[in-house]
């Protein structure tokens, strides 16, 4: 069965197309790695089934429910670590994980639990009562997924969640998502630049570049496919190897610009 | 409920906690009330209007609820771009509920700011007539916020970044300050200030906080609480719409 599914999917930002004829699907229960270069529409797609943007054109299914119109119901199904910050830096860390177990109704007993071992588990019990402001960017990091680790969705979007961690705090970290998915059937769809990681723990993988899927399948086909030995290897034969300019961030800036006086 | 709560929570911490805003923000309207309150009081008096402190203070009040007001809602700008936004915005909550918290939270600072205010102008010799409508003062007060938090939160909607704030300080909450009848009486006006002043939501809610602490009002207690309630109605509704639609 399929928890995600998506056809045909496009986003346009004026001129620029994010998102182009994308169509894949996640089984549920599984680790679904969604690779791809720097501004290839992975965060993009991302914000799409995470109800942040609604798409231009296309189909799309999270949890049997279409993001672009069941917007609440769809929320209630997944958590998610976002790639750039989401923290409030004028809260201290317990703050920030009590403000998002209610924001997610977790009963106060439970939260009050849960937010003491995930605290625990990222080490930063000691610095719980700390102001966000004061942390450095590994720790902001850990207790970033250490909040979106908080409630146990159906589906949880890691959008590059171990990105300048170090590889013991990696290694932790992948070990308890693995045992959530697991123990709890909990789906992981993931992006990640770290091909071991994605080779490690993905079931399936889409490696999508310039708005377009080029290839799906586990780390296995993928080698088979392009006649190589190693996940990095394929990845670079499918997106080959030239170095992409950031274009998020130029889309980024056409959209403030587009939306700043009409929406 | 809890959510609603822990929003404005949120609120409040944040601005318990950046006292230099708190106490910056509070210079303007000890200049305004100074200078102002001091320097135009004889000429106010000349002119038969009275003791100008009596009059300007709780113009003053009005101000520095619409600056922090509009700034509060603002701030959904800063959430944009600092990320904390999105935490909200993927929640299983009610963008209504989402923008309501805020906007109870940003009113309710608005207010502390406008008491504040208040109580700085006693000492400049403000003497409001009777104490026991005082809490009718504060809930216009809390009016006036709440209607400004969200013409804030429905700008902030609608930007995404901090550039247009000249923009809007100088287009928008100037205009709605000066011309509200927080500095001078709406009597007697040529003809196109009356009317921008008549239109003006500040001017009903300056001139319900005036009513309730110098028992004169401009207008008269019922239009004032009925102007409010609408534009209240009104602004979180635009509000809400907007906040609803924000794409990240």
């Amino acid at each position: 069965m399929n928890i995600i599914e998506t056809k045909k999917l496009v986003k346009k930002f004026g001129d620029i197309t994010a998102v182009d004829d994308v169509s894949f699907e996640v089984k549920k229960g599984e680790i679904f790695a969604f690779l791809g270069p720097n501004g290839a529409g992975k965060s993009t797609t991302i914000k799409i089934l995470t109800t942040l943007l609604s798409p231009t054109g296309g189909e799309i299914l999270v949890n049997g429910k279409n993001p672009a119109h069941e917007q609440d119901a769809v929320r209630a199904s997944f958590g998610i670590v976002f790639q750039d910050p989401s923290l409030d830096d004028e809260l201290t860390a317990w703050e920030n994980m009590e403000f998002h177990g209610v924001l997610y109704s977790i009963p106060k007993d439970i939260r009050r639990k849960r937010i003491t071992e995930m605290l625990e588990f990222v080490e930063l019990s000691d610095r719980k009562d700390d102001l966000v402001k004061n942390f450095s960017g590994g720790m902001k990091r850990r207790l970033e997924i250490a909040r979106g680790l908080l409630h146990h969705p159906k589906i949880l979007f890691l959008d590059e969640p171990t990105l300048g961690l170090d590889p013991q705090t990696r290694n932790h970290i992948w070990k308890y998502i693995q045992d959530l998915n697991k123990e709890e059937g909990m789906t992981i769809f993931f992006t990640t630049h770290y091909m071991e990681e994605a080779d490690r723990v993905a079931q399936t993988i889409a490696v999508i570049d310039h708005g377009k899927i080029v290839a799906q399948g586990s780390s296995a086909e993928l080698k088979i496919k392009t006649h190589t030995t190693s996940l990095e290897e394929a990845f670079l034969a499918l997106t080959g190897t030239v170095i992409r300019e950031e274009e998020t961030k130029s889309v980024d800036r056409m959209r403030a610009g587009r939306r700043m006086w009409h929406k | 409920m809890n959510v609603i709560y822990i929003l404005w929570l949120r609120q409040l911490k944040r601005y318990f906690r950046s006292k230099a805003r708190m106490i910056g923000s509070l210079g303007q309207p000890i200049l305004f009330l100074f200078a102002l309150g001091f320097g135009f009081g004889p000429i106010f008096q000349k002119a038969g209007g009275g003791n100008y402190i009596q009059f300007l203070a709780p113009g003053i009040i009005g101000m520095s609820i619409l600056f922090t007001a509009v700034f509060s809602g603002i701030e959904i700008i800063w959430d944009k771009q600092f990320g904390f936004l999105k935490e909200t915005l993927v929640a299983p909550v009610s963008r209504i509920k989402i923008m309501f918290g805020r906007t109870l939270g940003g009113a309710t600072v608005a207010t502390l700011q406008g008491a504040i205010v208040f109580l700085l102008s006693l000492l400049v010799g403000f003497q409001p007539v009777s104490l026991s409508l005082i809490p009718i003062a504060l809930l216009f007060m809390f009016m006036i916020a709440l209607v400004f938090t969200a013409l804030g939160t429905a700008i902030a909607s609608l930007l995404d970044d901090m550039q247009g704030f000249q923009l809007i300080m100088n287009f928008l909450v100037m205009p709605l300050f000066f011309l509200s009848g927080a500095l001078f009486p709406l009597n007697g006006l040529p003809a196109f200030i009356d009317g921008i002043a008549s239109v003006d939501p500040l001017s009903y809610g300056v001139d319900a906080v005036r009513g309730a602490l110098t028992g004169v009002y401009h207008f008269s207690f019922s239009i004032d609480f009925a102007v409010l309630v609408g534009m209240i109605i009104l602004f979180l509704g635009i509000g809400s719409y907007l906040f609803k639609k924000i794409q990240i």
